[in-house]
């Protein structure tokens, strides 16, 4: 299996639009954090770039890839080896690569500023956010054969889970404000990657008391360690699940 | 060496595999020819596994092929339209299926006639249809495969390299290969099966050696005693 991971590792990581990607990361990072005087300051700003490029660049590239790999898998599956084989070594490969141009990018200057709890947390939860973008990618890749569709499925998804699920959580909470749904929002939130992400790291530095009678509810659940392992272990189920549905589709799939 | 049984496939409502038999032994150059979209291509892509059929067994070599992977080990397949990452260079591909496939004593006779050895360090992008068939043929080739599956080999390649092809074909069905073999250019085949199936709509219309085909035919070019099959009707 590491054979072709490695092949694929060495593939992508000469294409053009990974190292621009990796770039991009680069320039905004360190140059977030020279613009601004404190490093918290600096932080919040790229958690906010991050959790936009990085779920974007991740599922878009990644479900262009499957798409394009798919004479390449077709050699593959000819040669002896297990079809659910192919499949991770693709999903490891991806992955590992998109992981090397989030730390290469974002996260040498995240360390150089904030080599803190808070900026580990940050990079931690960057590189979960890229695999999970990753395992949704090969998800949306697998459903369909048309690669339109493909590509549209993964913009939808990430418009859906980076912009339009804050305004439908906005929405509902205006809605039902006279009921006690506070609980329900952290089920709520756990839905989404990006803001199991963004909630982790705003807990961590100490802004939550901006977020009113919700952030100190979230503050009770995420910001002991528990609540830590639990949204952790939510990110992890969130690469788990969408890949192992794509694994079933993979196994029975024409191609 | 392979037996088919009973094979149908469906794509939606389209029915591309109807119930189809066939047994192909050792030592055949099979050709399998018919009009586009008449399944030959799912036909062989179920032999490899790649396309699952929604009834019916493979037997290869006495191992029903369901949810097996090994027997591909045996099968060195050419793909109708090869396409590779983009940034791998055509020397990384050939280290890798050798990997992949951890043969001791590749077969790299064609590596060298196609001297593809001058353009191991080109990227896969960068190369033109034919040399990409030249690697597609070479990677089918490499490993000393019993069963050779080569679909459309000799499309978009030039003259000599589709002469080289056929050469190194004819020397591995002399070794007592079986090659299963799908084109369209009847003319090429000529000199090189011994055995033809016709599909049409998901059938096998007919499946008969060459010296029954001609005889029956009374025709010497392949081509001709097709059309004649076809126009009489005489077939099965």
């Amino acid at each position: 299996m590491n054979r072709i991971v490695k092949f694929v590792v060495l593939d992508i990581l000469k294409n053009r639009i990974v190292l621009v990607y990796t770039f991009i990361l680069a320039v905004l990072s360190w140059s977030v954090f020279s613009l601004e005087d404190s490093s918290t300051k600096g932080l919040l700003s790229l958690l906010n770039i991050i959790l936009l490029i990085v779920p974007l660049v991740s599922i878009i590239f990644t479900t262009i890839y499957l798409y394009n790999s798919a004479e390449f898998i077709e050699l593959l599956l000819s040669q002896p080896i297990q079809r659910k084989k192919i499949w991770l070594s693709l999903f490891m490969g991806m992955s590992v690569s998109m992981l090397l141009a989030f730390v290469i990018g974002a996260g040498i200057p995240l360390l150089v500023y904030e080599a803190s709890s808070v900026g580990l947390m940050m990079l931690g939860t960057g590189c979960l956010v890229s695999v999970v973008f990753v395992a949704i990618a090969f998800l949306s890749a697998i459903i369909t054969r048309d690669k339109a569709k493909g590509i549209g499925i993964s913009i939808m998804l990430w418009l859906f889970f980076a912009l339009l699920y804050d305004g439908l959580i906005l929405f509902l909470m205006f809605q039902l404000s006279d009921y006690p749904i506070e609980k329900a929002m952290v089920g709520i939130s756990a839905l989404n990657p990006i803001s199991l992400a963004r909630i982790l790291i705003l807990l961590h530095l100490d802004v939550s008391a901006m977020m009113g009678y919700t952030g100190a509810i979230f503050k009770d659940f995420f910001g002991t360690t528990a609540g830590l392992f639990v949204s952790f272990f939510l990110l992890i189920l969130w690469v788990i699940v969408p890949f192992y549905i794509s694994l079933l589709k993979f196994k029975k799939k024409d191609l | 060496m392979i037996d088919i049984r009973h094979i149908s496939k469906n794509f939606g409502k389209f029915k591309v595999l109807d119930d189809i038999n066939l047994t192909c032994s050792k030592g055949e150059c099979i050709a399998l020819i018919g009009p586009n979209g008449c399944g030959k291509t799912t036909l062989i892509k179920s032999i490899l596994g790649i396309v699952l059929p929604s009834k019916g067994d493979i037997v290869f070599m006495g191992q029903n092929i369901a949810n097996s992977f090994q027997y591909r080990e045996h099968i060195g397949y050419m793909p109708q339209i090869g396409r590779y990452p983009d940034n791998m260079t055509i020397g990384q591909i050939i280290e890798m299926m050798k990997e992949i496939r951890k043969s001791s004593a590749p077969d790299e006779v064609l590596l060298h006639q196609f001297q593809l050895k001058t353009l191991f360090d080109k990227k896969m992008r960068t190369l033109s249809g034919g040399t990409t068939q030249k690697v597609s043929a070479t990677l089918a080739f490499l490993f000393n495969p019993d069963v050779l599956i080569l679909d459309e080999p000799t499309a978009g390649l030039d003259p000599l390299s589709a002469d080289i092809l056929k050469e190194k074909i004819i020397e591995e069905k002399q070794k007592g290969k079986l090659i299963l073999i799908t084109s369209h250019l009847l003319s090429e085949l000529d000199d090189l099966i011994t055995q033809l199936i016709y599909m049409q709509d998901g059938k096998i219309r007919f499946h008969k050696t060459i010296e029954a085909l001609k005889r029956e035919t009374g025709e010497e070019k392949i081509s001709k005693s097709i059309s004649m099959m076809l126009k009489s009707g005489r077939h099965e």
